[in-house]
């Protein structure tokens, strides 16, 4: 490393990692969008039978592994003490 | 019976005909039996790459219309004697590829060769899906940069979901190929890293084929690069990707990795 590397704009490849990371973990959610979606509303309802949720604190996704595909399923439960409060 | 790869990337000019060509020569040099397919209906570049454009009679459309049998339609390189070229038609439209006609011609090719090697057009549309369909192996190739992965991602989708392989529920095998890949660029931090591209896609790694001059020069005299200079740095790269397509394991290496201490001081000078 030189010292003019200290003055130097910071370098651009890490922020293509990143927007490319954010972008195809959506595109790859809304490719399969039905499946997706149907998923989404089925384990909403099953949940709901139990617990009290809020359906935009339900995620589902689809990712993408080199042998499998991962469904990632995200459900925000509010603790008792935060619903009383509520 | 041979294996179907298609050479497929969403992205146009990335570098599949050219990674056809090297990778078609470099396993016809292992004595195996190879022929390399244009699916780019319209925009065939493949026979000019290979440096058989004059010598282009019959096409697969004249084929799978009838007006030739296949053997007519097929050409075969004049340096190797195991290296064959069926032509994509360059007047006719695209609508005369039909998925039937494809398919008679696959299975034929199937029976007489080691190795059949689907050059794919850019996109996302019928060309592309008809090129991949009876594949047994894809080569993804992408460039270390957003929009080429990007639609590396979205062609790795269409593999898993549209190819007689996905619809029979079986895994199809992905290999990504990087190439143009610039070491200087890289080193800066100004180019997407291999690991970033691995991590993104996560599909496993065939080889890397850096930017160079030679992959120019061997299409201006129409060669494929592991035949116009089999010493070059691309060319050696794709004789690698080659055997590990063959099912060889060998070490992957970064271009302008093993650059020694001289080459760290010389090197920017010398790119
Ligand atoms: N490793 C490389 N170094 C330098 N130039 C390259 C390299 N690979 C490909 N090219 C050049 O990039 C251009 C596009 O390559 P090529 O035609 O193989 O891409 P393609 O993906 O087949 O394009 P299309 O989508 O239009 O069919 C050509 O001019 C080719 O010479
Ligand atoms: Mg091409």
């Amino acid at each position: 490393m030189s010292i003019f590397s200290l003055f130097r704009k910071k370098t651009s490849a890490p922020l293509a990692r990143e927007r490319l990371q954010v972008l195809l973990a959506h595109e790859r959610a809304s490719a399969g969008s039905d499946l997706v979606a149907v998923l989404r509303e089925e384990i909403l309802a099953v949940i709901a039978k139990h617990v009290q949720v809020d359906a935009d604190r339900v995620q589902v996704t689809m990712d993408r592994d080199e042998h499998v595909s991962v469904l990632e399923i995200e459900v925000e439960i509010p603790l008792p003490s935060a619903m009383k409060a509520a | 019976m041979g294996k179907v790869i298609v050479v497929t990337s969403g992205k146009g000019g990335v570098g599949k005909t050219t990674s056809t060509a090297a990778l078609g020569a470099a396993l016809a040099q292992r004595n195996e039996k190879v022929v390399v397919v244009d699916f780019d209906v319209g925009l065939r570049n493949l026979d000019l790459v290979m440096g058989a454009e004059r010598r282009v009679v019959y096409d697969m459309v004249n084929v799978i219309q009838g007006d030739a049998k296949l053997p007519q339609a097929l050409i075969r390189d004049k340096r190797l004697e195991t290296l064959f070229l069926l032509p994509a038609s360059q007047t006719r439209d695209k609508d005369h590829l039909t998925a039937e006609g494809v398919e008679r011609i696959i299975n034929e090719l199937k029976k007489y060769f080691d190795w059949i090697i689907c050059d794919s057009p850019a996109g996302i549309e019928r060309g592309a899906t008809l090129a991949m369909r009876h594949a047994d192996m894809a080569v993804v190739v992408t460039n270390p940069e957003v929009s080429s992965v990007r639609d590396s991602d979205r062609i790795i989708g269409l593999l898993d979901a549209k190819t007689l392989k996905a619809e029979r529920g079986e895994r199809m095998e992905k290999h990504l190929l990087l190439t143009r890949y610039d070491a200087n660029r890289a080193e800066r931090g100004d180019m997407l890293k291999v690991d970033d591209v691995l991590e993104i896609l996560s599909i496993p790694l065939i080889g890397i084929i850096p930017e160079s001059m030679d992959v120019l020069k061997a299409s201006n005299v129409g060669a494929p690069v592991t035949l116009a200079d089999a010493r070059s740095a691309p060319a050696m790269a794709y004789f690698d990707a080659a055997r590990r397509l063959a099912g060889e394991t060998l070490p992957i290496t970064i271009p302008g990795d093993k650059r020694g201490f001289l080459g760290k001081i010389f090197g920017r000078k010398a790119a």
